[in-house]
């Protein structure tokens, strides 16, 4: 066999035996982004009750909390990016960035200090590859986000946005930048801005007749907000975490099928290539024969 | 006379849901009880059990601590972890 139809032989191999791996990658995406998704439909029961109660206070209290005024001059904002933990899912984690790095462009002309909060360690990564100094930082589980992590990240944003802004490092605003699941083949970045809180009413609409009846509040106004303010927060970052969660599976689902794509190109295009050699190699063999044999016959 | 439509949320998931006579929780202030016909409230629940007095017997859930509204004999129980171990009998 010539040389040259083994070196096509051994790339059609390896070519093969790497287009299995992201075949397997593509199916597991694909199995587990039904699960994401099915993970974003089940926490919205308590997202639109949350919300619901949340608006019902607002409408029925002028009360002001901590949490929903607007701070009068702000100098330092948080920037809550989510990533993957994992490469291999396209642009994913590198649109997320992209877009947060706009965001803390814009932030700095306004004359706000970003101050960078991580998931992910795409994101971790990012910032220690240059440098740059992390308030604080999550990785390990961002393909399958749990409450606990999301109220404790919630309970870190909350607590430091309470803190004084000069004295104790606190922040003056929480911004989110996440990848919006908008279908399995559209994702967008997306940048919400958590605290101070805007109560978003209007996710469900109120029905005709179905006002907001007056609560009575157990134990008093303040005390309810109080408690239900932060459980929305994190609800809102729960939710976010979800949504990108998805959009990572999703992303990473088609990357690994156009990789698949790829390979199947790349063994077809290696196969011709290694017929095209044998076939040369046959055509030199036999007019090699047939060289020799009229030599032979013409010595006689 | 009416009944409580009582729905029982997690943070991950929808829990519980439908009909019950009675509804006890405990608040800050204690124990919260909830009849067909109870005023709108919205009140803070301390880590406890909440009962759901139904057609088939008395139905418990622990919770860490949440919310409750009621409005129109309807019952949201909010909590961000529940355990419902014993809820399905």
């Amino acid at each position: 066999m010539g040389a040259q139809i083994r070196v096509y032989r051994q790339r059609i191999r390896s070519v093969s035996a790497t287009k299995k791996i992201t075949r397997a990658m593509e199916l597991m995406a694909a199995s587990r982004v039904v699960k994401a998704q099915q993970a974003v439909r089940e926490s919205t029961p308590y997202a639109r009750a949350i919300t619901r109660a949340v608006s019902a206070v607002a409408t029925f209290s002028n009360e002001d909390h901590v949490l929903t005024t607007e701070k009068e001059t702000v100098t330092r904002a948080a920037v809550v990016i989510i990533t993957s933990d994992r490469g291999l899912a396209g642009a994913y984690s590198s649109s997320v960035l992209k877009e947060s790095e706009r965001l803390i462009a814009r932030l700095r002309e306004e004359g706000k200090e970003a101050i960078p909060y991580l998931l992910g360690r795409k994101a971790a990564g990012y910032y220690k590859f240059r440098g740059r100094a992390v308030a604080a930082e999550w990785t390990g589980n961002s393909e399958k986000p749990t409450f606990e992590t999301a109220r404790e990240i919630g309970e870190r944003l909350v607590g430091d946005f309470l803190l004084d802004t000069e004295s104790e490092g606190g922040v003056d605003e929480v911004h989110i930048v996440y990848s919006r699941f908008v279908s399995m083949v559209t994702q967008e970045p997306e940048v919400i801005r958590l605290l101070p809180l805007e109560i978003v009413e209007g996710t469900e609409a109120p029905a005709e007749g179905d006002l907001f009846p007056l609560y009575e509040f157990e134990p008093n106004v303040e005390e309810v907000l109080d408690a239900l303010l932060p459980k929305y927060v994190t609800s809102r970052l729960f939710n976010a975490m979800l949504q990108a969660a998805a959009s990572e599976l999703a992303a990473r689902q088609r990357a690994m099928k156009s990789a698949t794509d790829n390979a199947e190109e790349l063994v077809k295009k290696y196969t011709r290539l290694a017929n095209q050699a044998r076939q040369a190699e046959i055509t030199q063999e036999i007019s090699e024969i047939v060289g020799g044999a009229s030599a032979l016959a013409e010595s006689k | 006379m009416s009944q409580l439509q009582v729905e029982l949320v997690a943070a991950d998931r929808k829990v519980w849901e439908g009909e019950a006579r009675q509804v006890s929780a405990r608040s800050i202030d204690g124990e919260l009880g909830i009849l067909p016909g109870h005023t709108p409230i919205l009140g803070v629940l301390v880590e406890g059990d909440i009962k759901i007095h139904g057609e088939g017997g008395v139905r418990t859930a622990t919770i860490n601590g949440g919310f409750l509204s009621v409005d129109h004999d309807r019952v949201t129980i909010l909590a961000e972890a529940v355990d419902a171990s014993d809820l399905s009998n």
